[in-house]
């Protein structure tokens, strides 16, 4: 397939990764198979990027007959050895090229390495910045924080409102507010403390984290935005159906419940509105218990992740 | 730490040491301990001739209030990802959950609860 082909193939999987978006974040199977709908969402936010990479690069190297990325390579030889105005294509023939196509080719040569460049860095950042405010995380629990008979494991700090989180990492800790033990009962503590840990084991940060930098990047996108929401209230199904192995739905859909209708923290400013349904939408997920997706179903779904990705992949590098 | 927030004054080693009360901790021990605090900037010192003088950088209530607004990301900047259990409603939605927890309440009178 020549270049231009490539990129109409990948201009394809670009515009239906985003259109699969749009679909993904209205659906209602998710929550009856959140591991299944987390999977299609990373390889949409996946193949959606290097499809938009791809495309670019595409359109740059009409010509080109082998992967975009040894194209790209040897552009930067011909670049070197002074051809730029005969642009070697793949490899063959040599000719003049009118200035305005040269122009549109490295124009878009450059959109796609610039975009590249910006997806790595925005993953990039967005990481160091995490491990950066949880090492000050760490710091400040360390001088304030102290254990308690009540929740085995975790770490307690005085603040009145209920609270819980987990900060996760090496050293991870379940953090749970002073207000928290005051509000929930033995049952409902053994609840909220399943429910984070399953958090850590899973390593739910490094899963989220992604949606995360593209949201921070991206803020007015409405598809990064609905794809972080998505993506976070599945997490949490998946915390709460992995607490519901060690502790009935009761305990937990109570701890939730009071969560929910204690006194709330002071409105954040120009923080995403998350969810208000969430909480409900989970209540209401464990008091009626759906009927997970049909394996057949489940592994069509990872047929899906697995060949949106696969396409760019094989575009770019064979 | 909690010994220098529980006086207004600002202390020396020394004195910091005299107050731990419960722990016998070497006085070089207490000296390191406090130079690491003034290093990572939760506590301020200044000199008071041959020694140093310390005194908490802000109030634990202020540290308490970072900790907990970061990581519930009421700053309106989340770049710590930490996933919280659940956030409060308000509204319908709040009573929609209260009788939620009436119906479970309800249940399990019958069987040793909390």
């Amino acid at each position: 397939m020549t270049g231009l082909e490539d990129a109409a193939l990948l201009a394809v999987v670009a515009i239906g990764s985003a259109l699969g978006a749009s679909a993904l974040a209205q659906a209602s199977w998710p929550r009856r198979s959140p591991a299944a709908a987390i999977l299609l969402w990373q390889s949409l936010g996946l193949a959606s990027g290097l499809a938009a990479v791809g495309t670019l690069l595409g359109l740059a190297l009409p010509d080109s007959t082998i992967g975009l990325v040894r194209s790209v390579l040897h552009i930067g030889t011909v670049v070197r050895t002074g051809g730029l105005f005969r642009v070697r294509d793949g490899f063959g023939a040599v000719g003049a090229m009118p200035m305005i196509v040269v122009g549109m080719r490295l124009a878009c040569l450059a959109a796609g390495l610039v975009l590249l460049a910006s997806l790595c860095w925005v993953m990039i950042a967005a990481s160091a910045a995490a491990l950066a405010a949880r090492r000050r995380q760490r710091a400040l629990l360390t001088l304030l924080a102290h254990g308690d008979p009540k929740v085995p494991g975790a770490l307690v700090v005085d603040y009145p409102t209920a609270a819980a989180y987990c900060l996760p990492g090496l050293r991870s800790q379940i953090v749970v507010s002073v207000g928290t033990l005051e509000l929930l009962g033995r049952g409902e503590l053994a609840a909220v403390l399943a429910h984070e840990r399953a958090h850590l084991r899973e390593r739910h940060d490094l899963v989220l984290l992604p949606f995360t930098a593209l949201q921070r990047a991206f803020p007015k996108s409405v598809t990064c935005t609905d794809a972080y929401r998505a993506v976070a209230l599945l997490v949490e199904m998946l915390a709460d159906d992995r607490a519901l192995r060690a502790r009935p739905a009761r305990e937990l859909v109570s701890a939730l419940v009071r969560f929910g209708t204690a006194a709330p923290c002071p409105a954040p400013a120009g923080a995403l509105a998350a969810g208000q349904g969430d909480v409900a939408a989970r209540v209401a997920r464990l008091l009626q218990p759906v009927r997970p997706l049909p394996i057949a179903t489940i592994v069509a779904i990872c047929l899906v992740a697995a060949l949106l990705v696969a396409v760019p992949i094989t575009v770019l590098f064979v | 730490m909690d010994v220098l927030w529980e006086t207004d004054t600002s202390l020396t080693v020394r004195e910091v040491s005299a107050r731990l009360t419960q722990r016998n901790l070497a006085h070089t021990t207490v000296m390191t301990v406090l130079d690491r605090l003034a290093k990572k900037g939760f506590a301020r010192r200044e000199r008071d001739g041959r020694a140093w003088r310390y005194r908490p950088a802000a109030t634990r209530e202020t540290y308490v209030t970072e900790l907990m607004l970061t990581a519930l990301e009421q700053t309106g900047d989340r770049t710590a990802a930490l996933t919280r259990f659940a956030q409060s409603v308000s509204g319908p939605e709040a009573d929609a959950l209260r009788d939620a927890l009436e119906v479970i309440e309800g249940s399990g009178e019958r069987d040793d609860g909390t």
